[in-house]
């Protein structure tokens, strides 16, 4: 339906400044805007346009932005603006549908590009091109090609590799509240994993972060990202918000290919999804939709699901998905949608507390709540060392002690304890000063990050060390005088 | 799905995710399958309004067009069921998944038919002598798979008469003639709706334990066999890994597991896991006694609401071959969350949390089809139903949560402070219940454990009295208690940690006899005894703290699965120790 109002310009070919998708369909421009609402744009006379379809929407300044189709109902399709309708009226302006959903050009070229939220350069180059082109929405993997995560991925970080190690092609996300270092955990994590002593290709996906966050992860990613190991994918606080609705899509279809087409072991940091969930839950509100909890829209978990579920590794390919979602719980509440949610879809969690960086640790994580699901298979004998497994649950079987003791001392004084309570109150301060709180850039090994276990639980009585097998006993814990 | 549409065609003028709107059909019904637009995308009729309707699509709908055709099968929802199921993948529409692509796009085969499996040969042995006058439920003949489940060929619901025509032992395959019934031809396979709960001829009452290897359930909430079960918990609380060793050690036939809306690593993970172990009563492995439904929550979201019922169908098709299934739904709360979905996107009013005001009819139309029941063929066979509940924010207050408490027969509520401090299985003992659980006392002291209710009754009261004397303790300091109440608290600890925790990952505790759960407790039971006669003798409570109890807590992990007589050696050792405290 070629439109009769609007100004109906075709681009000349060639100066559409930065292809987001190779056009597809018939460019017909659609001229008939019957709505605008919030993120939302109704355009009459759109017979043939597809569920889903991405669509360019031409300004009458010259200025193009994108928009995704929502509905389609009748002659009436309704779609998300990403820039924002701001400035946009109901005339003068061109809508062309690409005739399919979003794709995104995907190859090794997109390695050392910076890019903003919707992948078009930021970094001076030119557009990113590359050997294949791709849905950003990806399909599902068939469950029957998942290989069962189970390489560990060493990050030297202590608190991590000992008590929730990593594994290669898992999703594990860090729950954070803003003012903890959780992008500098993130970035460290980035900086330092290894696998099979193979570093990573990381794809940062950031989404309303604060141009200092942002100044922050390219400085200690620069490294990476001059070895052309990085992609930075940068929606800032102030760019648009629908845009990231995107991003954390973008990410992972480019990880994929990484990944299963290349070979690579790629990291997928997504932060902050707090930003993100933000974000959708604008277009449902704009939309009318029925909200679940706190606003956000029912199928926040589906939708989670299919960015976080694009990890993993598969049968027959080199390669592997880990990702990492950073996010920030609104008032440090773990219940809330967004940490809830996400928690019900990933593979454990990373939480920092704020009491823990208080008293001067990093990274300030709250051991007890966290937990990687995935150590089981990723961690022992065989994969990283026997002892491991066990050494893990005796530390933190013993923490959850050492806690009630400190409880006690507060309430009736050190002094009343008893012989057993005291010792772990001595454990404790070994475990958090000697095992969990290490430097910002500095990368232990897990012979190392074992050992310092092995110290902290020898202030236990051996009675205490009931996860232990005698014989680890006698091989690993140090025995004073010897 | 096979097309033998007779109705007119009709198109699409609304597209809202899996909500499609259609015109311009005639003689639709409720529940019809449709295919929509050119990629042939399967649909449920779920409204229609003369000739309008309204669809809830099975795929994602990306680039399904406003006058795309959407075409009748003239057929429900249903799925061919015959030998080949066991020890295979399906998704929720019962599509075989083992023999699907690596993306799942929506053009892959909208059959549920896996060709390999229609192409297959199977043996066929008649066990039904012809002439003879057969009825529904009868055993023609049989077909072995590769586990020690025999297959058996039933006359199909509806049909009776005479046995004209058995096909002698041979090769068939699946959709071949094996059997004339008066004027009706049987195969080995039946195309079977998910939908309608299949027939049987009565319900049973008596209660029978199902025996699951996990302490928590079997010595303190057990659950009968036919009768349903919830888990409610927040995430990590670990409800993925107790329905996953329900699912290897329960002594059921078949498990029918459920993956719906979870994660693909836990359903690659439940196929390696039970390919690799072995049933300890037939030597198969334990995948061969296993069909998986996986609808992980990166697919179809409507496909998640047909995969609970999908489950269920496969479990009573086998329940009606006589057999005890135990079908697995992890989690009931995905499942309504695509109802929910839905409902919102077409319009429904919603009544708590946005959930439509069916959810409770829809819960109980799940959880009822669980039973223990007389077949057609007059065996005894049953289906039990055990389901996950993911309530957001761990609130247990939340719809999916309460609605489900009341059409189960057993409640494991899993508790976050428990999980947080690595008591695994973190099943709550003040928030779950086991409503048969005098009914299976009756049993067990009829099946030769008459300490069984007994022992529950103790553990339960010590378990109650420790908690209320922790908390007594936390106010007025736990030394100011007597000192036969510190031994109950002590008695609390020993249960909970030597008894009650179960290491899922370990070899010897994994699994846990009937017997070797009622030695464990026996151990904390006598030790708690000794304790209590120490303190009699006027022995300082903290020096009986101060000995040595890991011998008791390790017996569960230090002996083998079913070596009770090892825990009650270990229990004369414990107390010789105690009785020389002075
Ligand atoms: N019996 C057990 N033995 C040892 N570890 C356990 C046990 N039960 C749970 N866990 C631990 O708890 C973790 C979380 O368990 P699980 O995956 O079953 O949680 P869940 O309740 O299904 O969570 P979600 O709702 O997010 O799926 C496991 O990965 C494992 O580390
Ligand atoms: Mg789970």
């Amino acid at each position: 339906m070629k439109d009769s109002t609007g100004p109906a310009k075709e681009p000349i070919e060639g100066t559409d400044p930065a292809p987001l998708s190779d056009r597809f369909g018939a460019q017909i421009s659609h001229g008939d805007i019957r709505e605008v609402r919030g993120p939302l744009l109704v355009v009459g006379g759109a017979g043939g346009v597809g569920w889903d379809e991405f669509a360019t929407i031409d300004l009458a300044g010259g200025e193009s932005r994108h928009g995704l189709v929502l509905e389609v109902d009748r002659d009436l399709a309704t779609l998300q603006v990403l820039e924002s309708t701001d400035g946009m009226s109901l005339g003068g302006i061109g809508v062309r549908f690409d005739g399919r959903p979003l794709h995104v050009q995907v190859g090794t070229q997109w390695l050392g590009r910076v890019c903003n939220g919707r992948g078009e350069p930021l970094d001076g180059g030119p557009p990113v091109t590359g050997t294949a082109t791709l849905p950003v929405s990806g399909w599902p993997l068939n469950p029957v090609y998942r290989e069962p995560p189970q390489e560990p991925v060493l990050t030297g970080i202590s608190v991590i590799d000992g008590l929730m190690t990593l594994v290669r092609g898992q999703k594990l996300p860090i729950f954070s509240v803003p003012g903890l270092p959780h992008l500098t955990l993130a970035t460290q994590i980035a900086a330092q994993a290894t696998s099979s002593g193979q570093s990573f290709r990381v794809v940062f996906a950031a989404m309303g972060l604060t141009h200092a966050d942002i100044a922050f992860v390219r400085d200690r990613l620069e490294e990476r990202s001059a070895e052309k190991e990085l992609i930075l994918l940068l929606n800032a606080a102030d760019d648009p918000v629908i845009e990231r609705i995107l991003t954390p899509r973008i990410a992972p279809t480019i990880a994929e290919h990484l990944a299963y087409t290349e070979s690579h072991d790629v990291l997928v940091v997504m932060s902050d999804m707090t930003s993100y969930a933000e974000a959708v839950r604008e277009v449902s509100a704009a939309r009318r939709e029925i909200p679940a909890r706190r606003g956000y829209p029912g199928y926040l978990y589906s939708d989670l699901a299919t960015l976080y579920e694009r990890c993993g590794r598969v049968k027959g390919h080199d390669g592997s998905v880990t990702i990492v979602p950073v996010l920030t719980m609104p008032a440090g509440d773990i219940t809330h949608p967004v940490p809830d949610l996400t928690g019900y879809i990933t593979e454990g969690q990373i939480v920092l507390a704020p009491d823990i960086a208080a008293r001067g640790i990093y990274p300030p994580v709250d051991v007890l709540s966290s937990l990687s699901r995935l150590m089981r298979s990723g961690a022992g004998k065989g994969r990283t060392r026997e002892d491991h497994p066990d050494v893990a649950a005796q530390v933190l079987a013993a923490l959850a002690r050492a806690r009630q003791a400190t409880e006690l001392a507060e309430l009736v004084g050190e002094a009343a304890l008893s012989e057993t309570d005291r010792s772990y109150i001595l454990y404790r301060t070994l475990v958090e000063k000697g095992l969990f709180d290490q430097a910002r850039d500095e990368s232990r090994t897990l012979e190392d990050t074992l050992g310092r276990a092995w110290t902290a639980l020898a202030a236990l009585p051996d009675k205490e060390l009931t996860m232990l097998p005698r014989v680890f006993l006698d091989r690993y814990l140090p025995r004073s005088g010897s | 799905m096979e097309p033998v549409a007779e109705g007119k065609d009709g198109q699409v003028v609304r597209v809202s995710g899996p909500l499609v709107e259609i015109e311009g059909v005639e003689r639709l019904s409720m529940l019809e399958l449709m295919t929509l637009g050119p990629q042939r995308i399967a649909a449920e009729t779920v409204a229609i309004a003369g000739t309008k309707a309204t669809l809830q699509a099975y795929e994602y709908t990306g680039g399904l067009k406003v006058g795309d055709v959407a075409a009748a099968t003239g057929a429900e929802l249903s799925s061919l069921m015959g030998p080949g199921l066991l020890g295979q993948v399906f998704d929720g529409l019962m599509r075989p998944l083992s023999s699907a692509p690596m993306w799942l796009t929506p053009a892959r085969s909208q059959s549920t038919a896996d060709p390999v499996v229609l192409a297959r040969e199977w043996t066929f042995v008649p066990t039904a002598v012809p002439g003879t006058n057969v009825s529904a439920g009868d055993v023609l003949g049989t077909v072995p798979e590769s586990g020690s489940v025999v297959h058996r060929v039933l006359v199909p619901a509806g049909v009776y008469g005479v046995l004209s025509w058995v096909a002698p032992e041979g090769k068939v395959r699946v959709l071949d003639p094996i059997a004339v019934v008066a004027d009706h031809v049987v195969s080995l396979a039946e195309r079977v709706p998910i939908r309608r709960a299949r027939p049987f001829l009565a319900r049973h009452t008596a209660a029978v334990p199902l025996h699951t290897g996990q302490r928590v359930l079997d010595l303190v909430f057990p659950l009968a066999r036919g009768a349903a079960a919830t888990v409610p918990g927040g995430f990590g609380t670990g409800k993925t890994m107790m329905l996953q060793q329900v699912a290897k050690w329960s002594d059921a036939d078949v498990i029918v597991y459920v993956g719906c809306g979870e994660r693909g690593n836990e359903m690659a993970d439940v196929l390696d896991g039970l390919s690799q172990l072995e049933d300890a009563r037939t030597g198969d492995r334990l995948i061969d006694r296993t069909v998986i439904i996986a609808n992980t929550s990166n697919m179809p979201m409507m496909a998640r609401e047909a995969s609970i019922f999908t489950g269920i169908t496969v479990a009573e098709y086998y329940r009606d071959m006589g057999y005890d299934v135990v079908v697995i739904a992890d989690s009931t709360s995905r499942w309504a969350e695509a109802l929910r979905e839905f409902a919102n996107r077409n319009g429904d009013l919603p009544a708590e949390e946005g959930y439509p005001a069916n959810l409770s009819s829809e819960l109980a139309s799940f959880y009822e089809r669980a039973g223990r029941v007389t077949t057609l063929g007059g065996q005894s066979a049953s289906v039990t139903v055990i389901g996950a509940v993911s309530p957001p924010g761990g609130d247990m207050s939340e719809p999916v949560t309460t609605d489900s408490q009341r059409f189960v027969r057993s409640l494991w509520m899993l508790d976050r402070d428990l999980a947080y401090s690595r008591h695994y299985p973190a099943v709550s003992w003040t928030g779950s219940f086991a409503r048969d659980a005098e009914e299976l006392g009756n049993w067990h002291a009829a099946n030769g454990q008459p300490g069984w209710a007994i022992r529950r009754a103790r553990t339960v009261a010590l378990l109650a009295e420790s908690d209320r004397l922790a908390e007594l303790a936390e106010i007025i300091g736990r030394s100011s208690l007597p000192g036969h109440e510190q031994v109950l608290l002590l008695g609390g600890r020993l249960l909970r940690d030597g008894v009650l925790m179960q290491n899922a990952l370990s070899n010897n505790d994994g699994y846990c006899s009937l017997e070797k759960g009622a030695a464990l407790l026996d151990l904390v039971f006598d030790v708690v005894d000794a304790c209590q006669r120490l303190v009699e003798r006027g022995v300082a409570v903290a020096s009986i703290e101060e000995a040595d109890f890991g011998p008791v807590l390790r017996a569960r992990e230090e002996f083998g699965p079913s070596d009770d007589a090892s825990v009650r050696a270990r229990s004369a050792e414990v107390l010789a120790a105690l009785e020389a405290l002075q």
